[in-house]
């Protein structure tokens, strides 16, 4: 059974009278453990799509099964309970709550799953990304890098299904963006499945799996054959 | 998500901004404060008041000459509807009476050497001690001979006392009431001032002295009847009535030109008023209760919106909707009940000031202060709802995208 399983999902916004197609029906398939990368020009429909699969939205019409349950006919507190429990989102922006320490920041999702033993799961995950150190800084204080590290780190937390990544490297300089990809990589070696959105081909290229969205339909969708790198375990600079 | 951590969140908010916070809560503080106060000022006076009655003397009847009703006490003397005789007549007559005692009051002059002052002049009768349980400190009262015989002395209150011999002894002094020279005899003891009238700034002289040398009058203002028992009372006033309405030839259809009054008539009387006043001084703070309450709600408003995006990523990591109303409702209570929590202290020491420095009588209940604090935490939800819910309504998608 898919991890993922789109069918024939459109998506239409009705902005003052007018109705915007973001997705003119799609269909896609994602299995465990799958690294897939989603491309477009902006406009493609991808984000629409990422909304979807992420919970955040539910589409006009189609189906949407994640992990077996249809997620379309469920109420908002059925979709939040699913964002908590299946679900890990890293943002462009990194999104991490200003005033609050990364130790918090990491936290939130198990405040809000009501789990026991909140900090030491969050210590656990920060150390995972390698922040173990910076848990009591503000994100102010931390780098880019570092604050899309924290944000890994609390969407992994709650040892999400699939880990949903809308242009995580977009504001970082290229060497950042590649640690980041390499903890990516190695998350997906660990059999955490990963949907990727980027419009940049060597962030895409880590994936092994490649979606081209365009004027909300996938156009191609691909494995990559490949692959140039091939990590094993944490990648050394 | 658990209320302790809506209350951490909530109060991270609080900190994060703190005038902020203090401002906002100023309204509830202000609110609190002054219901506190206020109610402490009605309150207090309704103690004095009744302190007062009570200090007239027990199981007392007291009948006034003419009609008279709170708000509208005739000055100078028009009515002269009482005299000696009736005194004597109820004494015959009434039904348990075991002392009365007649007055005459009126303010005049008093001089002592280049000292002079205008204060209360009360003839009264001797049996004045016993039956409003009011005697002198030092020296002594007029007896009955003195009584009889028109004698010219003079038993001060203690303000008189102080104001006229503060070094010298009063006993012997000789003063000057309307141009006749008096005798001190006695100073009476202290019954304290009242929020009305200083008890202690009067001049006791006999009544009969006070009638035919003073004033040129034949009636009395006032009589007190005092009565055995508190069971006696109802049946010792209607006896007193029938007496006093046959004795004045009054028709049936005439109303009566005294009036009877109770010390639970007086009571239920100034009871009465200062219970209004209470609820009025109350009711206007709760207005400003209210006023701090629409501050909170405004403030909050302000805080949803500048915090869209950070509700947006509260959603995306799962939490729920009435996670967020909780978040913010905790917050807008807080606010209220750590203002409320201020306005409490503001109102007791506010309520002590105006003790030491207005000199009026005030009195902290409890009661009020639960009922302050509870409408202060009864606003914060109330206020803090229609914020909360449009946090709570936000969609994830456009908070996230906030800027």
């Amino acid at each position: 059974m898919s991890l993922i399983a789109v069918r024939n999902v459109e998506k239409i916004y009705r902005m003052d009278g007018v109705e915007v197609h973001a997705l003119r029906g799609i269909s896609l398939a994602v299995e465990p453990g799958e690294f897939v990368a989603i491309m477009g020009p902006s406009g493609s429909g991808k984000s629409t799509c990422m909304n979807i699969l992420g919970c955040l939205d539910r589409p006009t019409t189609g189906t949407y099964l994640l992990d077996g349950t249809d997620v379309t006919t469920l109420g908002d507190e059925a979709l939040a309970r699913m964002r908590n429990r299946r679900l890990g989102f890293v943002f462009q922006s990194y999104n991490l709550l200003p005033r609050t320490p990364a130790i918090e920041n990491v936290e939130l999702p198990l405040v809000y799953a009501g789990t026991p033993d909140r900090r030491a799961r969050a210590r656990a995950a920060l150390d995972s990304v390698g922040l173990g150190p910076r848990a009591r800084h503000l994100p102010t204080q931390l780098s880019g890098g570092e604050q899309q590290r924290v944000a890994i780190a609390r969407a992994l937390v709650n040892s999400p299904a699939i880990i949903l990544a809308d242009e995580p490297t977009g504001n970082l300089d290229s060497s950042t963006a590649g640690e980041i990809m390499d903890l990516l990589d190695r998350l997906s070696q660990q059999g955490i499945t990963i949907v990727l959105v980027t419009h940049e081909a060597d962030i895409a290229a880590r994936a092994r799996r490649h979606v081209q969205f365009r004027d909300g339909r996938i156009v191609s969708d691909e494995p990559v054959r490949a692959r140039t790198v091939a990590p094993q375990g944490p990648v050394q600079p | 998500m658990t209320l302790g951590a809506s209350f951490r969140i909530a109060l991270r908010a609080m900190a994060a901004n703190p005038l902020r916070s203090l401002l906002t809560a100023l309204g509830v503080i202000i609110g609190v404060g002054a219901v506190i106060a206020m109610v402490a000022i009605g309150q207090g006076a309704r103690r004095a008041v009744t302190e007062q009655v009570q200090a007239l003397g027990s199981n007392l009847l007291t009948v006034f000459a003419g009609q008279v009703q709170l708000g509208r006490i005739a000055r100078g003397d028009p009515v002269q509807t009482l005299n000696m005789e009736d005194v004597e007549e109820i004494r015959k007559a009434v039904p348990g009476v075991t002392g009365i005692s007649a007055e005459y009051s009126r303010q005049a002059q008093v001089v002592f050497r280049a000292e002079n002052v205008i204060t209360q002049i009360s003839g009264v009768t001797p049996e004045f001690q016993e039956v409003r349980n009011f005697r002198p400190a030092r020296g002594e009262f007029f007896t009955e001979a003195e009584m009889r015989s028109r004698a010219k002395v003079a038993i001060v209150g203690k303000t008189v006392a102080d104001r006229f011999f503060p070094d010298t002894d009063p006993i012997g002094q000789r003063i000057r009431i309307r141009g006749i020279t008096f005798t001190v005899i006695g100073v009476m003891e202290e019954k304290g001032a009242t929020s009305f009238t200083d008890r202690d700034d009067v001049v006791f002289v006999p009544l009969t002295t006070a009638q035919r040398r003073l004033f040129g009058v034949t009636h009395v203002r006032t009589i007190h009847v005092q009565v055995a028992t508190s069971e006696e009372m109802p049946a010792a006033q209607e006896a007193l009535t029938e007496l006093l309405r046959t004795r004045h030839r009054l028709a049936p259809h005439q109303e009566n030109d005294f009036t009877v009054r109770s010390q639970a008539d007086i009571l239920q009387t100034f009871t009465s008023v200062s219970q209004t006043m209470t609820v009025l001084l109350g009711g206007i703070a709760a207005v400003s209760l209210i006023v701090g309450g629409i501050g909170i709600m405004n403030i909050m408003l302000v805080s949803v919106t500048e915090r869209t995006r950070e509700i947006g990523i509260r959603m995306a990591v799962g939490a729920r909707r009435r996670d967020i109303l909780l978040q913010f409702l905790v917050e807008s209570v807080a606010l209220s009940v750590g203002g409320g929590m201020i306005g409490i202290g503001v109102g007791v020491l506010g309520s002590q000031a105006i003790t030491r420095f207005a000199g009026w009588s005030t009195l902290l209940s409890l009661q009020a202060v639960l009922l302050a604090f509870t409408f202060a935490v009864a606003v914060g939800v109330f206020f803090g709802l229609y914020p909360a819910q449009r946090a709570a309504r936000l969609d994830p998608i456009v908070a996230l995208r906030h800027e």
